[in-house]
């Protein structure tokens, strides 16, 4: 310790936004960020060496792993990220390095291609973490009630499942503030023990 | 010709650096906990310990901003398991400075939540 004023890092928190190729996550996440899309593509790319799973992907390609990266300040020691999964499902191990340590998740839906979000209910399922369901509501498609969404995806009672428009802030606001009540909700309903152990345990 | 497309082949093949030459072949950082988004920030202190190696000047200087591990990884154009490595040396040698609690408390989430409504 010096006699210099200590910095300190702001307290870096995460939300996931998961869901399909093509169902609005980079809107999503634009439409409330502070900052550009970042452009993580270098550190992004190099997560695949050293993990695995180069094999048959391997050439020029594969250099380029987009991923939708978002910043909240919340206050000035508190900093939301949001984090897009990369849709394509060849990238889907990066998913472990984006998910650890994330408050929550939203899955967005696309109502005409229902089933392309399947594979990221499945994984946050599994995960047993907190999420919430978005309907993207994209025009020319068929409005379905949410019973009916819940009902074709066989999504319990305990998710929410929200409309909304990835293209408007309020919405998008709107659809995080409901996943925050989830979070909340699970940790007091599932006190200790339920759902994912921490990160770090000494 | 066949010839000139192999050499320039060849070329690339040597310049190759394998990522974790940098860091000694440690590829566990020595602190656990870091994750593509924790916030690190140089701490502006005196180590006092031997010179810092060049990788290790160089996230100090890009750190002079709370930065995300991820953007560090960007920034001096290692992959994120070698910047983890790197940064975690950092903290761990008191250049650095970040916080990331394994499970936020729930006074925090509740903030969270106020500051996301309030939007």
């Amino acid at each position: 310790m010096s006699g210099r004023s200590e910095r300190i890092a702001p307290l870096a928190v995460k939300i996931v936004v998961s869901g399909g190729l093509g169902v609005g996550k980079t809107t999503f996440i634009g439409a409330i960020s502070e900052i550009e899309p970042l452009d993580t593509e270098a550190a992004i790319t190099q997560v695949s060496v050293g993990v695995d799973s180069l094999d048959g992907v391997e050439g020029k390609t594969t250099t380029t792993v987009a991923l939708d990266f978002g910043r909240i300040t919340l206050d000035p020691t508190l900093a939301l990220y949001l984090f897009g999964t990369p849709g394509q499902d060849r990238f889907s191990f990066l998913w472990d390095d984006l998910v650890e340590g994330a408050i929550g998740t939203v899955v967005l839906v696309d109502t005409r291609r229902i089933e392309e979000c399947f594979p990221a209910l499945d994984y946050f399922e599994a995960q047993g973490a907190a999420f919430v369901l978005a309907v993207n509501r994209f025009e020319g498609a068929e409005r379905f009630e949410v019973a009916e969404i819940r009902e074709a995806l066989g999504i319990g009672d305990g998710v929410p499942v929200i409309e909304c428009d990835a293209r408007a802030r309020g919405s998008v606001r709107d659809v995080l503030g409901a996943l925050m009540d989830q979070v909340i909700g699970v940790r007091m309903g599932a006190g200790r023990g339920a759902g994912r152990t921490p990160a770090l345990s000494r | 010709m066949s010839g000139a497309a192999s050499q320039e082949g060849n070329v690339s093949d040597g310049q190759f650096v394998r990522p974790f030459i940098i860091t000694g072949g440690r590829a566990l950082p020595a602190q656990a906990d870091l994750r593509l988004e924790t916030l690190v920030v140089a701490v502006g202190g005196d180590a006092g310990g031997p010179a810092p190696a060049f990788e290790h000047q160089r996230i100090v200087a890009l750190c002079q901003e709370p930065l995300t591990v991820a953007q560090v990884a960007e920034g001096i154009g290692v992959p994120l398991g070698v910047a983890k490595v790197l940064v975690a040396d950092l903290v761990v040698g008191g250049l650095l400075s970040c916080s990331q609690p394994a499970e936020l408390p729930l006074h925090t989430l509740e903030r969270i939540r106020d500051h996301v409504r309030a939007l």
